[in-house]
């Protein structure tokens, strides 16, 4: 291949021959150990731009969305080109045809299109209605059709909880790169290739649907072209300069969200590749250091723009509008070369130029190898706007090599070589409620699996309970995966990804990415049962609803080996558990420890725990502890959560971490120099993700009242970060009770 | 072999000494500051027994975080209180590797076991709890006499500290006090940082609860403008 728009780059390697991004960028990029000072401020023009976004921001926030299109399903290239301000925009491209405005998505499911408009006073299209209720099938409709009884018992009653069978999977990362790389063509002329690998003589029901889905692809990539022209770009060849390298891959990821409503449609690692380009500008003189700001500044306000049409419900669960356009920014290259770049810290400077927001969702790949410079600047812009999450890049690259990207919160993969079918999370206190119980459940008392032996003696027995708790988690990892299986197979057939797999290549490893919930509770239920006395409460049906403990037991948070082995365990165990059974796809079982801020919500569908926990009491986020049981400070905490075995969690292991400003230092200068040494040791100790918050309890508490003074404020909460306003009361009073490190 | 009272520990200590901190609390005091923070660690008796290698292995687990820049700081109670213990536990840290730090009140005479302790000790924080002796009895029912030979002292052999001021309004916040305090600290030679710690009631619940009336109830706790004010007294940042 060769092109005009290449000159200037270093061609060795693979990469001009093949689709090869990673080679691009080995050859092209400049590491960057120097500090932060070379920034520039935000530009006259970013100023008024991001104005009137916050503007419109105001706005949309009076009935909790702008504007909906209800008439036209959403695609690829269904609408017109759409502008904030024409003459100030440098990047443009709206997931419709006006900022904010929203699209309905009907192919995941048209109830949830319909519920979704109704609680914001609209109505979706009669003729819309009528095809997606009477002529084509959804995903929602596609699992509902195959669902078994014991499926839809579990779900029902929260054993098996957030399951991506109402809403968009997501956590599929596109190379959007490779869109401003190469331009769409050779990608399309790629894709016709393996078309042309899968004209083969046994033609199977996998060869077909492979073909299928290809097609689909390339189709996808001609909408893309067309989307792109109406705007006035022609996106068939490469990206010639630094804006238009920003340009090509915004639309590719705009191409995404206008097809999918994922529950996370991340961007994966872009800032590295992106500064090739700006350095090639900058070198023949063509852009200042305050144009790339403003082009980097002008991208990341499009992302913070992004928005989807979904119901309270699932707001409720995920906490605001998440779209999670995760961008991992830094690590080390596999060669011992930094992958910082100037553009890495532009990137982060945006919370700067533009103030703290949840998205684009800012992910540092931390190594203790990273330039000392930069790790200090990432320090200080965590101390000044909590939005910054850190993930370990030491540990990650031994399986994932340099250029992998964090899907959504906590989940690594390879950036266009490998995708994950989510699988939100079995809620193991609930199983371990069932293990005592024989399959009742705690609140209702309905026999939700089949009928297990209940524990029936007045104290709990450590055997005996762990024999049980063995049985359920094995029911309990079967009934799992059968309902992975059955919504993985209808999203693909209903709901494919096309654009974001086109921008794949064919070969490619999937994961089927379950999780775990209440796994502190879990430790501690079984370490009180183990080290103290757990006594029974049994209704007159002999339902156990509640426990009362006689003396004191190690607690999950402390470091302490007793209890956070059995952590381990768990893990251990119910990975291998899930393993035994076939995934579709033949996918790669995973498991992950994040609750997001669904841990108010499974909590609030779980009864009493033998850990001492009441009824309805949210879980701890993540692989956190429960609140308040924490009692050696956070570095212990933080060796806890670093013995869960990555190995066995690779889908991500999340811990949220608030501290006050005092306790961290007494000066800024010192609360950076801490917070570097806490990160350097809290990933030597082999910890795999943190959240780092830093802000005052008052704070936040002013913010529960006076909401309209912090329109900005935004808090990290298990691998994602939301603006605190948008949060329901009952999540803002979690943050705030969660344990924030205080000392006096 | 030699156990310890021990109040409790801090994993994460950033306020007490440089760098990131394993913190050790020591139980007892014979000190009685009224605005004592930790009430709960005066108690000769209380607290749960320790041997040095239990400390030793505890604070090992935190190595990562808390080197190259940080290290251990024995806090309390008194950490002079225990002597005997204290110096096995400095040369068991020491041999480690470990920075360590000892936060006293300095109101000691300077025996052989003392003289020791400072020698094993790369870092003192020295409370001054008020430079008027009238008011520092007052607050504290002691004599400050001592306090200030002990940091004399530390100046005489050049040993590194950390000057703290607690700042209670209407009792250490005195302008000539504060005068005073200066002229005493830029007599010594080897003070690396001096700090005000503006003085907070978030330690009360621990006197209730040990159904103690508080002190100082009615006193308000210092807030930003006491501590600059305090700092421009002292000329510090």
């Amino acid at each position: 291949m060769e092109f005009k728009q290449w000159d200037g780059f270093d061609k060795s390697g693979e990469w001009t021959k093949e689709i090869d991004v990673r080679g691009f960028i080995q050859a092209n990029y400049t590491p960057y150990e120097g500090d932060d000072s070379f920034l520039a401020d935000a530009t006259e023009r970013t100023k008024k731009l991001w104005d009137k976004v916050l503007k419109l921001y105001e706005k949309e926030r009076e009935n909790g969305v702008l504007d909906v299109d209800t008439k036209t399903p959403s695609g690829v290239d269904r609408y017109e080109a759409g502008y904030l301000d024409k003459d100030l925009e440098q990047i443009v491209g709206f997931q419709t045809d006006a900022p904010l405005k929203r699209a309905i998505m009907p192919n995941g499911g048209i109830k949830i299109v319909e519920k979704s408009c109704e609680s914001y006073g609209y109505h979706v299209d009669e003729e819309v209605n009528y095809i997606y209720n009477n002529l084509r099938r959804t995903h929602n409709d596609g699992v509902f059709a195959v669902y078994t009884p014991d499926i839809r018992a579990a779900r029902s009653s929260h054993l098996i909880t957030g399951l991506p069978d109402g809403y968009g999977r997501g956590r599929i990362i596109g190379d959007y790169r490779r869109v401003a790389l190469y331009g769409v063509d050779v990608l399309i002329a790629e894709k016709k290739q393996e078309l042309d690998i899968l004209n083969v003589d046994e033609f199977t029901e996998e060869v077909i649907r492979e073909r299928e889905e290809i097609h689909d692809q390339i189709v996808a990539l001609e909408d893309l072209k067309k989307m792109a022209t109406k705007y006035g770009f022609d996106i068939s060849v490469p990206a010639q300069n630094a804006k238009e390298a920003i340009q090509w891959l915004y639309f590719a990821y705009l191409g995404a969200v206008k097809d999918q409503n994922g529950a996370a449609m991340s961007l994966g690692r872009t800032s590295t590749f992106l500064d090739i380009y700006i350095e090639r500008d900058m070198k023949i003189g063509s852009l200042t250091e305050e144009e790339a700001q403003e082009l980097m500044d002008h991208f990341v306000m499009k992302l913070r723009m992004i928005r989807f049409l979904r119901a309270p419900e699932y707001n409720e669960l995920f906490s605001g509008d998440p779209v999670w356009v995760t961008e991992s920014v830094g690590g080390m290259g596999v060669d011992g070369r930094t992958l910082v770049t100037k553009n890495s810290y532009r990137m982060l400077h945006t919370l700067t130029t533009l103030g703290p927001a949840p998205e684009p969702n800012l992910t540092v790949l931390w190594s203790k190898n990273l330039p000392e410079g930069f790790k200090k600047f990432t320090s200080k812009i965590s101390i000044q706007t909590s939005s910054i999450q850190y993930e370990n890049d030491d540990l990650m690259r031994v399986t994932l090599g340099d250029d992998y990207g964090i899907a959504c919160c906590v989940s690594a993969m390879k950036i266009g070589k490998q995708m994950q079918f989510f699988g939100a999370r079995a809620n193991l206190a609930k199983t371990l409620l069932y293990a005592i119980n024989g399959g009742r459940d705690e609140k209702t008392g309905k026999q939700i699996t089949p009928k297990f032996a209940p524990i029936t003696s007045e104290y709990l027995d450590y055997e005996e309970v762990m024999d049980k708790f063995d049985n359920m988690m094995e029911y309990v990892a079967k009934i799992y995966i059968k309902a992975l299986n059955a919504i993985h197979y209808m999203h693909d057939k209903y709901s494919y990804e096309a654009l974001e797999m086109a921008l794949h290549d064919k070969e490619i490893l999937r994961t089927m990415a379950c999780g775990i919930a209440g796994l502190s509770v879990v430790a501690d239920s079984l370490s009180a049962i183990k080290y103290a006395k757990v006594k029974v409460i049994r209704d007159e049906t002999g339902l156990a609803y509640d426990y009362e403990i006689e003396g004191d037991f190690p607690k999950y948070g402390n470091d302490d080996d007793r209890v956070d082995q059995i952590a381990v365990d768990i893990v251990k165990t119910f990975l291998r558990k899930l393993q035994k059974h076939q995934t579709y796809r033949n996918s790669k079982h995973t498991l992950s420890i994040l609750t997001i801020t669904s841990n108010v919500v499974y909590g609030k569908a779980t009864g009493n725990t033998p850990d001492g926990r009441r009824a309805g009491e949210p879980f701890g986020p993540g692989a956190n502890p429960l609140h308040g049981r924490d009692t050696n400070g956070a570095v212990a905490v933080m060796n806890t959560i670093a013995k869960l075995p990555y190995e066995y969690s690779e889908d991500g292991i999340s811990y949220t971490f608030s501290i006050t400003p005092g306790t961290l230092g007494k000066n800024l200068e010192t609360q950076e120099k801490n917070l570097v040494s806490l990160l350097d040791g809290y990933f030597k100790q082999t910890g795999h993700h943190i959240n780092v918050n830093v802000f005052d309890r008052a704070l936040l508490e002013d913010a529960m009242e006076h909401p309209e003074k912090y329109p900005q404020l935004t808090v990290r909460v298990s691998g994602y970060a939301v603006n605190f306003i948008k949060l329901t009361r009952e999540q803002q009073l979690d943050v705030i009770h969660r344990t924030i490190q205080e000392k006096f | 072999m030699i156990q310890g009272r021990i109040h409790s520990f801090e994993s994460l200590g950033a306020v007490d000494g440089p760098g990131i901190r394993f913190v050790i609390f020591m139980q007892g005091c014979s000190l009685q500051c009224k605005y004592c923070q930790n009430r709960d660690t005066w108690d000769l008796h209380g607290g749960k027994e320790y041997t040095v290698e239990e400390i030793v292995e505890k604070v090992l687990k935190y190595k990562n975080y808390i080197q190259p820049d940080g290290g251990v700081t024995i806090s309390g109670g008194e950490p002079m209180l225990q002597l005997t213990f204290l110096i096995e536990l400095l040369k068991a840290l020491k041999k480690e590797g470990f920075h360590t730090a000892v936060d006293t009140s300095g109101s000691f005479s300077l025996t052989d076991k003392i003289k020791e302790v400072i020698d094993l000790t790369d870092l003192f924080l020295l409370d001054i709890k008020c430079i008027n002796n009238a008011k520092c009895i007052e607050l504290t029912g002691v004599s400050n006499e001592k306090e200030l030979q002990f940091a004399h002292y530390l100046s005489s052999i050049k040993k590194t500290m950390w000057v703290r001021q607690v700042l209670v309004p209407g009792y250490t916040d005195d302008e000539s006090d504060l005068k005073e305090l200066k002229k005493f600290i830029s007599s010594l030679s080897s003070v690396e940082k001096v700090e005000i710690l503006p003085y907070h009631d978030l330690g009360k619940f621990k006197w209730q609860e040990l159904d103690l009336s508080y002190p100082l109830e009615g006193i308000r706790t210092a807030n930003t403008e006491d501590v600059k004010r305090a700092k421009r007294l002292l000329d510090i940042n």
